[in-house]
């Protein structure tokens, strides 16, 4: 039965359409079989950011399923949306989602941070097709993002773009630089994603100077803000929507997530930023996350999804 | 002495931005402030809608040209070489020179001779660390029609570029038909018992060495030499094997710079006799030009001074 959330929302060309429950059970399907991949490839690998990687599942998911303008066959398409992972350690659930959408094979998620792979250990645009800019040095992506929004309104193009920032990350300097200039620009065709998971690198962010109050420094900046849980599909489509209609000022969603997500002994633990499961603790999180794709496999159909054509 | 004709070389920075966005509808200029210190205000007045002002942000300066040369353009991001460069090092690392990114960074007021402003407004480490990203070309200029070519150049070739360019009125070395050559020097004078090999600015008291030197009964050769990366190793190997004495003149630490190149070659091809002219490993400070060059020993009788010294160990080395 097709129950109706009675949001009408527009995609990114403009169309109107009816978010569905079903869609977002697909979505949900989607982002947990996500998860088994990074968890897989974390445990194979023995290597990567685990908690970092997690909490950005649903963004990200939502970004590339529902969101983004591209050609799956044509990563360097001149007219595709930009999608720059400022966080560049998100490495493996960035990999994980593209490998999710079909645009990489699921099995070279095998060869992830080894010797001549495209999947290194920070994204990164000399290896990889999908990749827009290198990034892992922190606070650089924006400004990227910056420019692109700029080129592209002088150019009239109707592409966007999009960064994925890491909460701590936004104690780079370069990062508010970067905002201010995107205000004076009026850059309605830049959204920043803020990745809030309320950790970084192996401490809590109550250990570092203050990012709070966090919304009112960006509206402080000249941005339209959002702030939302970052888990939470519905949320996550309705920000982005929100953004688009936005106009003459740029747009950050400040996507307050759980570093972790999904894997119960990750979760808001500091000691999984980086690092490896044991076979034991692999075989806790796959039965975690095969109970959920379990409960949602009947929403596993793409015919739930947006119509990809 | 040469009797020198002066120009001011910011100002031919200035006006060739201009003359780069009549001819280039991709040229962008990225300014930092400062456009009416390194004259962009030029451009800017012609080209409002061309010019992309960030402030006081270096950083942000650099990853947005980053952005923009993603989608075509050509962005000039043009600052004081102390800004433009180290302020911004890693940006410039990953985000233009690891992506190759089509970005022209313009280092003004490079060197000390920078208006009497003191240690914060000069650079005297940027060569030095433009050179070591493995993607970067770098040039230094000497005069207003070197730095006219140079950004004539770097608008055509596809990838980033760092140019170091000065800032006061400066004797004029070149004509109007000079043409800058990627990876090339070029002989100004020969010489066949020592030669002095320039980069940038210090280039006419190169020349006026060369003419005391020749009065004194040396023969010094004068090579300018703008492109330091790639260099020219095929001029610098022939003059290692044919003359056998180099002495290297850069506004720029000799640690790390032009002369630092120079020797790079030497050292793994045909080792000779180098002395290096430019700062010693120190700072600088303001005071007037010939103040600084004189502290600075980069004057034309230290340079004379320093090849004497380079030919007298060439001398010993061959006895």
């Amino acid at each position: 039965m097709v129950s109706d959330l009675s949001v009408l929302l527009t995609d990114r060309q403009g169309q109107p359409y009816s978010l569905t429950s079903e869609r977002i059970k697909h979505l949900e399907y989607l982002c947990e079989s996500t998860r088994r991949d990074i968890v897989d490839t974390l445990y194979k690998i023995g290597r990567g950011h685990a908690g970092p990687s997690l909490s950005m599942v649903e963004l990200l998911i939502s970004l590339y399923f529902e969101e983004l303008r591209f050609d799956p066959s044509d990563p360097k398409w001149p007219d595709r949306d930009r999608f720059i992972l400022s966080k560049g350690h998100g490495s493996l659930g960035y990999y994980a989602v593209l490998a999710q959408r079909g645009l990489i094979e699921k099995r070279e998620l095998d060869t992830f941070e080894s010797l001549g792979s495209r999947l290194q250990g920070h994204v990164d645009s000399n290896w990889l097709p999908w990749v827009e800019l290198t990034t892992g040095s922190l606070g650089q992506g924006l400004s990227y993002a910056v420019g692109v929004a700029i080129a592209a309104k002088r150019q009239a193009k109707d592409l966007r773009a999009y960064c994925l920032l890491g909460d701590g990350e936004c104690q780079e300097g370069n990062v508010w630089e970067a905002a201010m200039s995107a205000a004076k620009y009026r850059l309605d065709n830049l959204l920043a994603i803020v990745d809030w998971n309320n950790l970084q690198g192996g401490v809590t962010l109550e250990v570092m100077p203050s990012l709070e109050p966090f919304a009112l420094k960006w509206q402080a900046f000249g941005w339209h803000t959002i702030e939302i849980n970052g888990h939470d599909l519905q949320a996550v489509l309705q920000a982005y929507h929100q953004a688009r209609q936005t106009k003459e000022k740029p747009t950050v969603i400040i996507a307050r997530n759980i570093k972790g997500k999904g894997v119960s002994y990750m979760e808001n633990k500091v000691e999984w930023h980086g690092g490896t499961v044991t076979k034991e603790l692999h075989q806790i999180a796959l039965e975690e996350i095969n109970a959920r794709l379990s409960e949602l496999s009947q929403y596993a159909d793409e015919k739930y999804g947006r119509n990809h054509g | 002495m040469a009797n020198w004709k002066k120009a001011p070389i910011r100002e031919a920075l200035g006006k060739t931005l201009v003359e780069l966005g009549d001819r280039y509808p991709q040229v962008l200029v990225v300014n930092a402030d400062l456009r009416n210190s390194v004259k962009s205000i030029y451009f800017m007045e012609k080209y409002p809608d061309r010019t992309i002002e960030v402030g006081i942000a270096e950083q942000n300066m650099i990853g947005v040209a980053a952005g923009l040369a993603s989608l075509g353009f050509i962005p000039f991001a043009v600052t004081f070489a102390r800004f433009a460069s180290k302020r911004a090092a890693d940006q410039i690392s990953m985000s233009v020179d690891y992506c190759r990114n089509n970005v022209k960074i313009i280092g003004a007021y490079a060197g000390i001779f920078t208006g009497a402003q003191g240690v914060s407004q000069q650079m005297i480490d940027d060569t030095a660390a433009m050179r070591a990203m493995p993607n970067m070309t770098v040039i230094d200029t000497a005069d207003v029609h070197e730095v006219r070519s140079a950004l004539l150049f770097a608008a055509e070739f596809s990838g980033p570029v760092y140019i170091r360019i000065g800032r006061d009125e400066w004797p004029v070395v070149f004509d109007e038909t000079y043409t800058f050559e990627l990876g090339k020097g070029r002989w100004l004078r020969e010489g066949s018992d020592v030669v002095l090999l320039n980069s940038g600015i210090l280039l006419p008291y190169a020349v006026e060495a060369a003419e005391l030197l020749e009065s004194e009964g040396i023969s010094a050769g004068v090579v300018n030499m703008p492109s330091i990366k790639p260099i020219d190793a095929a001029l610098i190997n022939d003059i290692s094997r044919n003359v056998g004495a180099i002495v290297t003149l850069e506004a720029h630490n000799v640690q790390g710079g032009f002369g630092s190149a120079v020797a790079e070659v030497t050292a793994a091809n045909y080792p000779v006799p180098i002395e290096m002219i430019g700062l010693r490993n120190e700072y600088s400070e303001s005071a007037p030009n010939d103040a600084l060059l004189e502290k600075h020993h980069l004057n034309p009788p230290w340079i004379a001074a320093a090849a004497k010294r380079a030919l007298d160990r060439k001398n010993r080395l061959r006895c």
